[in-house]
């Protein structure tokens, strides 16, 4: 009989809250179904089972904060015999007319005061879900703002800012960091770009982030002392690239979901994985896949403008590769003065893993690769 | 479709990728990155979402025309207006 545990979903998560079912007992399962929603400090995410079988008996229910590795249910492998009939315990007294909602769309509604008795859920069983409280939130008025000479208030620091705070001391502590950046020339990829999106529909449109990550790809395959993790006092080099992805929240916070085995993917692939995590995250829907162990993570933040990033490796990752704005700058090259658009990729790396040349090396390679966008 | 129900839609649109973002009191002349805080995911799903409730869509060198929410509605009055099918030509023509 197989056991469904309390999930890991993040380097420090300690402890997660069973949001709801998708399931009940006697459901068949296969492998990758969504059967729950657990809510963790920075999101919901939609829990998948690993084994295919039928639903024995649901051990947790919802509200339950657990450990990681507490069992949650159990499911019968399809070899397995049924257990034996057990007496069915009396069925629970129906809880009193509360507000289904998920961990996380409480969270936001008392942080945004919006009255969750007031939204209509638009999650399965007319369960109160993020997206709800988001378009509940902008019709809610300002909170009084204090009287002159009042003292402030102290601010509790919200679950995903904990986890954050708790994340990056936690890098800074550990992690010996070097710096490294480079300035390259885009005029070649956006051609490139370019022309690959006249020939596609608009929802097959690739952004230029899905080609940064083809070559940060490309570029690991001859540096890959940059992508694995640092354990118990050793590097771990991996052989697949798992790539993270830095996605900012309308709300403000940061996650960082993962597009899984990004090695092999083409460029449009890539976009479509980027695009899933990046939607997922937004919406409050990411799954357990998601969010296993990156073995590098990509941050851009040249949308907000910055040119220059210099972002903070999450542990156990060696490195962190930072893209800033794209913008035009003037270049020379061959002894004559032009404008290009200009990048600035950064890596940030763990020098007890790898060292400025080997830093230095993966950064002159994703240059070259973007000179070849048709290669990628 | 009247000017009025290209922007409903446009604004219909907007709401979907930014719902804490109202749409009718951003400054309708700033760059809508800015005016909405969205970023370029979500100025490619802003069109999308154009896309299925105007049938316009919007190559990408024409971005730089689109870049405020009224240059936006404007670019979808003219493009949207031209999207209705002709009517039939009459073929042999009729002999005047």
């Amino acid at each position: 009989m197989g056991e469904y545990r309390m999930p890991s979903l993040g380097a420090d998560m300690q402890r997660g809250v069973l949001g709801h079912w998708l399931v009940k007992p006697g459901d068949r399962v296969s492998r990758g179904d969504i059967i729950a929603v657990i809510g963790t400090d920075k999101a919901d995410i939609e829990a998948e089972v690993f084994e295919d079988g039928v639903v024995e008996r649901l051990l947790a229910k919802p509200g339950d904060e657990l450990p990681v590795g507490a069992v949650l249910a159990t499911i019968r492998g399809d070899a397995g015999p049924p257990a034996p009939n057990e007496p069915s315990a009396p069925a629970p007294p129906p809880a009193p007319a509360s507000v289904r909602a998920s961990p996380l769309a409480r969270r936001l509604a008392a942080e945004w005061h919006v009255d969750l008795a007031s939204i209509a859920g638009t999650g399965p069983g007319g369960v109160i879900e993020r997206h709800d409280v988001e378009a509940a939130a902008k019709h809610v008025p300002p909170p009084e703002p204090a009287r002159p000479g009042a003292s402030e208030p102290s601010v509790a620091l919200s679950g995903m800012r904990r986890a954050i705070a708790v994340a990056m001391a936690r890098s800074n502590w550990e992690i010996p960091h070097y710096y490294l950046e480079t300035s390259i020339d885009m005029r070649t990829a956006l051609a490139w770009l370019e022309q690959a999106n006249a020939v596609r529909p608009l929802k097959d449109r690739l952004l230029p982030a899905a080609i940064l990550l083809k070559a940060v790809v490309r570029a690991l395959a001859i540096v890959p002392e940059l992508n694995g993790h640092w354990v118990d006092g050793q590097p771990r080099s991996s052989a697949a690239i798992h790539l993270g992805v830095a996605v900012a929240l309308r709300q403000g916070g940061l996650i960082i979901p993962c597009i899984r085995d990004a090695g092999p993917r083409s460029v449009d692939d890539m976009m479509q994985g980027l695009r899933g995590c990046v939607e997922r995250a937004r919406s409050g829907r990411l799954r357990t896949s998601d969010l296993s162990d990156a073995t590098i993570t990509v941050t851009n933040l040249g949308d907000l403008g910055v040119e220059v990033v210099h972002g903070v490796i999450y542990p156990p990752q060696v490195a962190l590769v930072g893209f800033g704005r794209i913008r035009e700058r003037p270049w020379a090259e061959d002894g004559m003065l032009g404008v290009r658009p200009v990048l600035e990729a950064t890596l940030a790396g763990d020098h007890r893993a790898s060292d400025g040349r080997d830093g230095a090396r993966f950064l002159d390679a994703l240059d070259k690769l973007l000179q070849k966008p048709d290669t990628l | 479709m009247t000017k009025s129900e290209i922007e409903a839609a446009v604004f219909a649109a907007l709401r979907q990728i930014a719902p804490e973002v109202d749409p009718t009191a951003i400054d309708r002349e700033l760059p809508l990155r800015d005016a909405a805080e969205i970023d370029s995911f979500d100025f490619l799903n802003l069109l999308i979402g154009i896309q299925e409730r105007l049938g316009v869509e919007i190559p990408e060198a024409d971005y730089r025309r689109i870049s405020t929410l009224d240059s936006l509605i404007a670019y979808n009055s003219v493009f949207a207006a031209n999207t209705a099918p002709f009517p039939p030509l009459a073929y042999p023509p009729a002999e005047s």
